[in-house]
């Protein structure tokens, strides 16, 4: 076969393909319901699942990251194809707000109001808790302080890592504005750079680097640590310590959904985040992916203190809507480019 | 004087014609600059968004360009680009060579393992080498009998991110290179030997101007793609550019400012190309009138031992090592229990995103590198240059660019496998480019002119004349481009079709949530199904 010819056919060969994928698939009967999801695929796909059989709605699901699918929900507008956004945080479901439907009252009820939108726009679906990881071999709870104050003081140099891009460090920045005040947020800031924190690109680099020991202690969501001890086994060194100082010290945010505007499959996606708040959903998250219900009555994973226990109820998630002032801030003390 | 021999060699030197407003190349060839205008069309869709975009931004937009931050991080940026560039032609030229022209042992399994690192994606790349070379990562571990428990130099900063940008990026460089080690005529080289030259003037005096091209177009291909990279540097914390335009995107959602900030990379595109333009040499070389004859293999003799252990040494570090990581996740996760997921349908995905991907860039790149090069004029100069703009951008800017055309102006189209390709063409049309434009200047226009002087049609002149003489130039575009669609990311996520599952993003997504093991199966099946074209072209490019 001469050069020529191969390359003919292998671009016939494309056609075919491109032809191929692109005939509509076999119609079935029901509309899929189109999710746009910032929680990984590894996460929330068997969950996914489940609602595809109970409820019998196909489902399409894109996986992207939070605030890249928020930049396309943006771009999109109403000719979205998208039904439903699950989203990693709260500020990307704040910044397409815009473009969410009120949620009805009747499924949002069994939500406590601190997990939702106050305008209904959005609900959370399951909670996740700010914790200190430190390093086992290295330090005990009883070397560590009781709120994040206590990180500022110089023993802590070189010791410390955290994450300035990521969305749950910025809310619970957020929450340190809201219930400190600016100024003694930026002294936190200026405190803690003082330190010269590793500066990591999210929560999971930050429980690698502990673990290994190459820092000592960092500031996570509580999940990504048992994610390490299923593969490294229970000999990684590093755990989880929930500061018990109460306010941002102790914050507790939200993974949450809301419904496109523009959807022409509102009951379908109403179904959806029903299911995702009924119990059995909830079990599922509480279990297999190690987060916190955000309904009354599911059992919490019996490695994660119960959430009564975690002394968070003081900060309501609505007020901490004000992202691009923490962004500024900082950029302002140099943590962000 | 050796030096006025050599000057007298029948090498015909074609100036570039000087600076000059004319329409007389339009009316020689309409159809080749009808298919560039509609390629350049496409390719300046993203520039205009990002125009539309930063109109939308307020007075905040002063502020964050007055910052004296952004010109620092410029600064840091271009001494990345301007390191990892150099040293990519240090490990891609003597790679290169060996693998063409000497009787390196095991050749062909060198050139493909040494392409492989291209395929890794630069995000996941930085996380492997952190896990092996971090402070306190797997050697460090290891090493605890004898250091004991002491933490390695730091990877971090500028050293970690030159080493591991360096490690995958030169292939780009040593793919663009291969093929104009293969076209070389060796009768220039043979005159230059018997005119008295030692084998390194000769190397140094005619194969390297020949291939100078070619280097030129690797390069310029690592600088930009430094430029617009983000995964890797973020991991590594070395503050670029890109990472500025990502923070605006990611953490305040605001797509004004990162427009505007996208636009000053375009400003630096250009600069780069245009200091390319200066180091390309003007005018092009070509062979004189007979088609070249086969290469003379050099032989080594002793030197394919320090030869043998360059090779070990490079791809054992670029691809030999996360290979292991990888397996170290794969193996432990098992052990530990971890479910895989089945890949099968992830690995149809990768290999028809990156087929078409290939071969729609091939298609786009042929009129552009023709005219390009048969017809050098400002007009040809301002398509290469915008050609450019699109490798150039951050994936997530054309990404959007595409959504947003895409969704409020070809709604049919939006999130179809046609639109996914044209994201591809735009991201990737310069690789394509950048090796045909390399190969069509070693092709003799006489030997066309006297095809067409015999009467054939130009197409078929093309066929019967052209293509067989740039064959390795369309091999090495097509690698290029299948290579480095297979690992994309920001466009294949967003704009392909629902359900469309890459092995590239089963990997980046599990890392993200640290599934270690379910990140390392797709990985490992990534550089295992990119290694089996490879090693087809290869076993082609001996056959010949």
């Amino acid at each position: 076969m001469s050069f020529r010819t191969t390359l003919i056919s292998l671009f016939a060969f494309a056609c075919v393909l491109v032809l191929a994928a692109c005939s509509p698939a076999s119609a079935s009967e029901v509309q899929p319901l189109v999710i746009y999801s910032g929680r990984s695929e590894n996460l929330v796909a068997p969950i996914i699942e489940q609602f595809e059989e109970t409820s019998g709605i196909p489902v399409e699901v894109r996986y992207g990251s939070t605030p890249e699918l928020a930049a396309t929900l943006l771009e999109e507008g109403q000719n979205s194809p998208a039904d439903v956004f699950f989203a990693q945080d709260p500020g990307g479901l704040g910044a397409v707000e815009e473009l969410l439907a009120p949620l009805p009252e009747e499924l949002l009820s069994p939500v406590s109001k601190r997990f939702r939108d106050p305008e209904s726009r959005w609900v959370g679906i399951s909670g996740r808790a700010r914790v200190i990881v430190y390093n086992t071999d290295k330090l005990s709870e009883a070397d560590l302080p009781t709120d994040l104050e206590g990180f500022t003081d110089p023993q802590w140099k070189g010791r410390l890592g955290w994450a300035p891009t990521n969305a749950s460090f910025q809310t619970m920045v957020t929450a340190m504005r809201v219930t400190w005040g600016e100024e003694k947020t930026r002294e936190w800031l200026e405190g803690i750079i003082a330190n010269e924190p590793a500066v990591f690109d999210g929560n999971s680099p930050i429980v690698a680097a502990v673990g290994a020991g190459e820092i000592d202690a960092g500031f996570v969501n509580h999940y990504y640590l048992f994610r390490f001890l299923q593969e490294e086994g229970e000999s990684f060194a590093a755990r989880n310590y929930f500061l018990p100082g109460g306010g941002p010290s102790s914050l507790v945010m939200v993974a949450g959904a809301g419904i496109l505007e523009s959807s022409d499959n509102q009951a379908a996606a109403q179904k959806f985040i029903d299911f995702m708040l009924s119990p059995v959903a909830q079990q599922y998250f509480a279990t297999q992916t190690f987060e916190y219900p955000v309904i009354e009555g599911v059992v919490t994973h019996r490695e994660l203190p119960p959430l009564e226990t975690l002394n968070a109820a003081d900060i309501d998630l609505a007020s901490l809507s004000d992202l691009q002032g923490t962004v500024s801030l900082l950029q302002e003390v140099g943590a962000l480019p | 004087m050796a030096d006025r021999a050599l000057s007298t060699l029948p090498l015909k030197i074609r100036e570039t014609r000087r600076r000059r407003v004319s329409l007389a190349p339009f009316l020689q060839a309409p159809w080749l600059w009808a298919a560039a205008l509609l390629v350049c069309l496409l390719i300046v869709l993203p520039i205009v968004y990002l125009m539309m975009r930063a109109l939308g931004a307020g007075s905040g937009l002063l502020d964050v360009f007055l910052n004296p931050s952004l010109a620092a991080t410029l600064a840091r940026t271009a001494g990345l680009a301007a390191a990892v560039t150099f040293s990519t032609v240090l490990i891609a030229l003597p790679l290169a060579w060996l693998t063409t022209r000497s009787d390196l042992p095991l050749r062909r399994m060198w050139t493909v393992l040494s392409v492989l690192p291209l395929v890794i994606p630069s995000y996941v790349g930085a996380y492997l080498f952190i896990s092996f070379l971090g402070p306190r990562g797997l050697l460090a571990q290891a090493l605890d009998g004898i250091t004991g428990g002491k933490a390695l130099p730091s990877l971090y900063g500028f050293s970690g991110s030159w080493l591991v940008l360096t490690l995958l990026t030169y292939p780009y460089i040593l793919l663009s290179l291969r093929a104009a080690f293969q076209r070389l005529n060796p009768a220039l080289e043979e005159a230059a030997l018997s005119l008295g030259h030692t084998p390194a003037q000769v190397f140094w005096r005619v194969t390297l101007p020949q291939v100078r091209p070619a280097l030129v177009a690797g390069g310029l291909l690592v600088a930009l793609y430094v430029l617009r990279e983000f995964g890797a540097v973020a991991m590594l914390r070395y503050d670029t550019f890109t990472r500025v335009i990502y923070t605006h995107y990611r953490s305040s959602f605001d797509r004004s400012t990162a427009a505007a900030l996208s636009l000053v990379l375009v400003a630096l595109t250009l600069l780069v190309l245009w200091l390319e333009s200066r180091t390309r040499g003007r005018g092009s070389l070509v062979s004189p009138g007979q088609v070249p004859r086969p290469q003379k293999i050099v032989r080594l003799g002793a030197w394919r031992w320090p030869a043998l252990l360059f090779c070990v040494l490079i791809v054992g570090s670029a691809l030999v090592l996360p290979a292991g990581v990888l397996l170290y996740w794969l193996l432990r996760g098992l052990q530990a229990g971890e479910v895989l997921v089945p890949l099968l349908e992830a690995v149809r995905s990768s290999l028809l995103a990156g087929g078409l991907a290939a071969l729609a860039s091939l298609v786009a790149a042929l009129p552009l590198a023709t005219l390009v090069v048969r017809q050098p004029g400002w007009a040809s100069r301002l398509a290469e240059r915008v050609a450019y703009t699109g490798y150039a951008l951050p994936g997530i800017v054309i990404a959007l660019a595409l959504v947003y055309f895409g969704a409020n102006y070809a709604l049919p189209l939006y999130q179809s496998l046609p639109m996914l390709v044209l994201a591809y063409v735009i991201l990737f049309l310069s690789l394509a480019l950048g090796a045909l434009r390399s190969a069509l200047l070693q092709v003799n226009p006489n030997l066309e002119e006297a095809a067409r002087g015999l009467g054939h049609p130009p197409l078929r002149v093309f066929f019967k004349v052209t293509l067989p003489m740039i064959r390795p130039g369309i091999l090495s575009a097509l690698a290029l481009v299948f290579l480095t669609a297979m690992k994309e990311l920001p466009a294949t996520l967003l704009l392909s079709p629902l359900g469309f599952k890459t092995l590239a993003a089963a990997v980046w997504s599990s890392v993200s949530e640290a599934y270690f093991a379910q990140a390392a199966a797709p990985a490992l099946l990534l550089i295992l199904v990119s290694s089996l074209p490879l090693a087809l072209i290869t076993l082609r490019e001996n056959n010949a």
